[in-house]
């Protein structure tokens, strides 16, 4: 037994040592000048079995819409996401209208015209601004930036998004904001070109769910977190899967080595 | 490991074939009737899982590419694009990427296990010297494949490590400048330099494959090292690989790819840095560049050095000098088991390098700086002064006869086999 229980042991002891080691040099992301505070919230999607919930993306969209939409782009969204499984599954009536709604340049026609047209589900969202340039221009310098990967482009992404919509606090006395710039506890360095875009009561919610800014935050995290993942439920699911099937084929490995090696003394 | 073939070709076809191209005999007794060390431990299932990773990261690889754009202004959405609308596409690419790391694990458990068994030693140093130029076209290949995403990090990372070409100025005026445009192919990194990583990417694994194929090659010819680093003398030293390693690999396979997927289905983004899902921008630089986590240890060696060249020179040594372990382990003996000296220093290699990694992650300023000019005067020195030096006066401790009597204790005899060590392979 000598020469196979301990090196096993050891060897187990050194992958998980491994595996510890990649992770906490991974998970330790760069600090930026001034401290970030960073809420950590209970997500519905966290976890291996983790899910999103149907209202609070929907909710999260109608926040995207009437607020975050008049300068953040989706760019890598297209309308008929709405409408697919593991997302905000609206109708695809409900689809349909939403991508009505939006103005998409086409053509050129048969004159060699470009034309706008009503939406279609296969559109893409439609960017707030033309181009970089005209965005800085209408927003005071600062470029706002494109949300469909936020949630991932950040760390702790959902818990960074709700932080800075929370994060709007009194200024403190002994800082000078810069011209046209907000006091946001979330954000490094502390002063953000964004103007609280939220408070209590700026979207009307039609499910009961209290019209607040902290219900406000969660849901637009959570809504950027599908747009960034849209494919985290198929994910998890084929996981559990995977998973079942992986555990199963190992246990079997391991009674067949045993059995192979039974003879051997060893 | 040279040993009568004990192929029989039973069928006509099977006949027809041995004649003219013995595929099937080579097979059989490469892989099957091959004999190898009864007591190699789970340290040894680490060839099999990297030769598993490697067809994982070419099979997905060939199907991303059929979909990813290499184009500075379509690059990154194309990435996004596989995620989204590509059948299994967000599968394929998370797979890729954390495939890779995981060949990295599984490489650096590869190395520190040829290390701690002297496996490099004779009359394996081509197989070692083979296998380091497999790690570094590896680095290479992992390198410019998270180039590709053309996010931030991947970016500036390309403007970090082709500027280190630059550092040849100091030798010849305008000659590291030129090179470093050459690479580019153009003032900065953009298209073109994206282009050309694209399709070295493509090129060299399978350049990896030809090496590893002489890897396995120059590992046939000697043999398997194993725990005790003592040679096979007798038959009972000695069992077919089929069926015995072949499940045992087979085990271990299983319980690397459990590690795997389970980073691949609920920790896809664990082991990425966030500022690689920012679309790549010339002219906003990050706050701290920092490679993926299997290059922070020569990543911090290479800051660890205040002139630019010998940083370099540094970086490239650290690597390099791994080809001369051969030569500059000076032992009688192979495995680290029986060097009662060397074994502590081994130890401190180990956490030494991965104390280095720790440091690469930070900035590399105040203490993390001093930190790591002292973990890369260490690393450097455990290479070029402890191995030559400890080997020449190490007394090794008592070593068993042979395989069989280390793993069936002492007076066991050696010379024949017991009835179970007969092949089950031969019913």
């Amino acid at each position: 037994m000598r020469n196979i229980a301990s090196p096993k042991r050891k060897l187990l002891l050194a992958v998980a040592a491994a595996v510890l080691y990649a992770a906490s040099v991974a998970g330790t992301p760069a600090k930026a000048a001034g401290e970030q505070t960073i809420e950590t919230q209970k997500w519905s999607f966290s976890g291996p079995f983790g899910m999103f919930d149907r209202g609070q993306l929907q909710r999260g969209f109608k926040v995207y819409k009437e607020v975050c939409a008049a300068c953040h782009g989706l760019r890598l969204l297209r309308f008929r996401n709405l409408g697919e499984p593991g997302g905000p599954e609206f109708s695809s009536a409900a689809v349909k209208a939403l991508a009505a709604e939006a103005e998409v340049q086409d053509g050129p026609d048969d004159e060699g015209e470009m034309f706008t047209r009503p939406g279609r589900p296969s559109d893409a969202f439609v960017s707030p601004f033309a181009n970089k340039n005209a965005a800085r221009a209408a927003n005071n310098g600062a470029y706002p930036p494109d949300l469909s990967v936020m949630a991932k482009a950040r760390a702790r992404g959902p818990d960074y998004i709700y932080s800075l919509m929370a994060g709007y606090k009194e200024t403190p006395d002994d800082l000078e904001l810069a011209e046209g710039m907000s006091y946001n506890t979330a954000f490094p360095g502390h002063q953000i070109a964004m103007a609280a875009p939220l408070d209590d009561d700026a979207v009307e919610y039609t499910d009961g769910t209290a019209p607040t800014l902290e219900n406000y935050s969660k849901d637009i995290s959570a809504f950027l977190m599908w747009a960034a993942e849209p494919k985290l439920e198929e994910r998890h699911k084929l996981g559990f899967r995977f998973m079942i099937y992986l555990i199963i084929l190992a246990g079997l490995l391991y009674l067949v080595k045993r059995r192979v090696w039974a003879g051997l003394k060893h | 490991m040279a040993h009568a073939s004990s192929y029989r070709p039973n069928t006509a076809i099977g006949k027809w074939f041995d004649v003219r191209l013995p595929v099937m005999r080579m097979m059989h007794d490469q892989f099957n009737d091959f004999p190898t060390p009864r007591n190699l431990n789970y340290l040894w299932t680490f060839g099999g899982i990297l030769t598993f990773f490697l067809v994982v990261q070419l099979a997905t690889g060939i199907v991303l590419a059929m979909h990813y754009i290499p184009h500075e202004s379509m690059a990154f959405d194309s990435v996004e694009k596989i995620m989204r609308d590509v059948n299994w596409g967000w599968l394929l690419r998370y797979m890729h990427a954390n495939g890779g790391s995981m060949f990295f694990l599984a490489v650096y458990i590869h190395i520190a296990r040829g290390m701690y068994y002297g496996s490099y030693k004779a009359p394996r140093e081509i197989l070692w010297v083979i296998g380091v130029f497999i790690f570094l076209a590896m680095m290479a290949t992992a390198f410019m494949g998270y180039s590709l995403v053309w996010g931030q990090m991947s970016f500036w990372a390309v403007t970090v490590i082709t500027n280190l070409f630059s550092s040849l100025d100091s030798i010849v005026d305008g000659l590291g400048t030129a090179v470093v445009q050459w690479i580019w192919g153009g003032f900065s990194v953009g298209g073109p330099t994206l282009t050309r990583l694209f399709s070295l990417h493509y090129l060299l694994p399978f350049i990896i494959t030809g090496l590893v194929i002489l890897h396995i090659w120059a590992l046939h010819v000697p043999g398997s090292n194993n725990p005790t680093g003592i040679d096979i003398k007798s038959k009972s030293d000695a069992i077919p690989f089929h069926p015995y390693y072949t499940f045992k690999d087979a085990y271990a396979l299983c319980l690397f790819v459990i590690l795997f997927m389970g980073l691949v289905f609920y920790a896809p983004n664990f082991l990425a840095h966030p500022d690689n899902y920012i679309q790549a921008n010339p002219l906003q630089t990050p706050p701290h560049i920092v490679p993926e986590w299997y290059f922070l240890p020569f990543y911090a060696i290479l800051r660890a050095i205040p002139d630019k060249l010998f940083g370099v020179i540094a970086f490239a040594g650290s690597i390099g000098l791994l080809a001369f372990l051969p030569w500059l382990d000076t032992s009688k003996v192979k495995s680290t088991r029986y060097r009662p000296i060397y074994k502590w220093f081994f130890a401190l290699f180990i956490i030494n390098t991965l104390v280095l990694g720790y440091l690469g992650a930070k900035p590399a300023e105040g203490m993390y700086l001093l930190f790591a000019r002292i973990g890369t005067a260490f690393y450097f020195a455990h290479l070029l002064v402890v191995m030559p030096v400890v080997g020449w006066f190490e007394k090794p401790s008592a070593m068993p006869g042979s395989i069989t009597d280390d793993v069936l204790g002492k007076g066991s005899g050696g010379g024949r086999p017991s009835a179970a060590t007969a092949s089950p392979g031969r019913r």
